[in-house]
């Protein structure tokens, strides 16, 4: 039985019946991307810097705010960094449309399971349903349309906080430190590789992520600088023990003014 | 070839409706309650792995008694509505009343159409982002649907519950009071100790998500 989402419910699901991505496809409602041959690349807004770095507690994941079409800024206040369920968050860089519409898929994904199976996924199993979801985008990518995310959490069984990042064909990777993805990633992870410490506290995992970005900002156009007079400020989600918190205004404020301080 | 024998509808539904009936009365029941900040859900339920009450949605759960595996299939393919529709539209587009209705017609078709109706009945919970207005609904074995509201009773002794329960339910209680009220009733109703319960609550101050379970050991000390 093929339903719409309208009418008598869904009995039938395909099997094994807990993923939701699997049912968007089988009723079709998955958006199926086929390209033309022989046509040209389309251009769309890019996500640029996130990171991640493991800490005493957990993780602490940032990300600037700025996404670039070609030379240009298309928007100062986007949101790069997101909770994925209680205990873990998700970071996206590449192509912002195509990217966010992942996380959105991820974020419900990791809910329906919950739901369904009446217990969480463990942190292994969300990481590679995230893969997944990246080498879908393979054909995309075949086209310039690249969507990298980073994926971190909480693992409660191993009682430490783990940071997985990704390559354009599905590829997962655990990484024992840091990860970063995007343009100014390379930036970023030098400055972390030259100050990041074993066993550091949440507030100086902070501080060392936002540090990281503003270095980032400092030499690759396609990451954003705070900007203190506007209040755009980097978005940096903490996970612990207790769960995924996101850092509110008041605290990364000044941090990155230190960390502006300290570029000048 | 062979005629197939006449049987009126009437007796036909008859006999569908009474088996149901008969299937369901050999459950144990399901009351919701109105509360102050919520609604809470109490099922005598002895078993702690298999659960007659779960999360569906941001502000609604789902409780059925009855056969296992058929309200398990209604339960899921609830979540899977949910999910879908949130998912193409929005968070807010999510309803009890859109979910009930649903249900109901899931219910009524199979009731008509397949030899067997489901041994079921169902209970859905919603409450509004204020935690205020709460939305209270049974939905029977035939597919017929109730808005109820103050409380809810679903099962063999649905009809003694809700008598009990309309003595015993006031306007704000607390959650303590609330689940103090289910267990009066389930001990008017049915004349025995419980076996074990199965409590969980929609509480606006859960956040998003607004459905826990609950510990009923904690319930009682306080």
């Amino acid at each position: 039985m093929t339903g719409k989402p309208s009418g008598p419910l869904p009995l039938d699901a395909p099997v094994p019946g807990s993923s939701f991505t699997d049912l968007l496809q089988w009723i079709g409602a998955a958006p199926e991307v086929t390209i033309p041959p022989g046509s040209s690349p389309v251009s769309a807004p890019e996500g640029t810097t996130v990171l991640a770095l493991r800490h005493q507690g957990g993780v602490v994941m940032a990300g600037d705010r700025r996404a670039t079409e070609g030379h240009l800024v298309a928007h100062r206040r986007i949101r790069k960094v997101f909770p994925a369920d209680r205990y873990s968050a998700v970071a996206i860089a590449g192509v912002a449309g195509l990217a966010m519409d992942m996380v959105k898929l991820f974020q419900v994904e990791l809910e329906h399971y919950e739901k369904i199976e009446g217990i969480r996924l463990s942190l292994e199993g969300k990481a590679s349903f995230l893969a997944r979801l990246v080498r879908g985008q393979l054909p995309m990518a075949f086209q310039g349309l690249v969507v990298v995310p980073i994926f971190a959490g909480y693992d409660d069984k191993e009682g430490r906080g783990r940071v997985y990042t990704f390559d354009v064909v599905g590829g997962r990777y655990e990484e024992t430190d840091f990860g970063s993805t995007g343009s100014g990633a390379r930036l970023a992870k030098s400055y972390l590789r030259t100050a990041y410490e074993d066993d550091m506290t949440p507030e100086a995992a902070m501080a060392l992520a936002v540090n990281a970005l503003v270095a980032a900002s400092s030499e690759d156009t396609g990451t954003g600088a705070p900007d203190l007079l506007r209040g755009i400020l980097p978005n940096v989600v903490r996970i612990e023990a207790d769960g995924v918190a996101e850092v509110p205004d008041e605290i990364v404020f000044p941090l990155a003014e230190n960390a502006m301080e300290n570029v000048r | 070839m062979s005629i197939p024998f006449y049987v009126a509808p009437e007796q036909l539904v008859r006999d569908k409706a009474e088996f149901a009936r008969k299937g369901i009365a050999r459950g144990r029941s399901i009351v919701a309650v109105d509360y102050a900040d919520g609604v809470l859900i109490l099922a005598e339920n002895p078993s702690t792995a298999l659960h007659k009450i779960s999360e569906v949605y941001d502000r609604i759960a789902f409780a059925g008694v009855g056969r296992y595996n058929e309200f398990e299939t209604l339960r899921k393919a609830g979540i899977r509505q949910a999910d879908l529709m949130g998912y193409l539209y929005s968070r807010e587009d999510v309803t009890a009343m859109g979910l009930a209705t649903a249900f109901s017609q899931t219910l009524g078709v199979i009731f008509i159409r397949d030899p067997k109706p489901y041994e079921v009945e169902i209970l859905l919970a919603e409450i509004s982002e204020d935690g205020r207005e709460h939305r209270l609904f049974r939905i029977t074995y035939d597919g017929t649907l109730y808005d109820e509201r103050k409380f809810v009773a679903i099962g063999g002794k649905a009809e003694q519950l809700a008598e009990a329960l309309a003595d015993l339910w006031t306007e704000g209680m607390t959650l303590q009071q609330a689940f103090a009220v289910g267990m009066e009733a389930f001990n008017q109703a049915e004349g025995r100790e419980s076996e074990g319960w199965e409590v969980a609550v929609l509480d606006g101050s859960n956040g998003r998500r607004a459905f826990r379970r609950l510990d009923p050991s904690q319930l009682t000390t306080e």
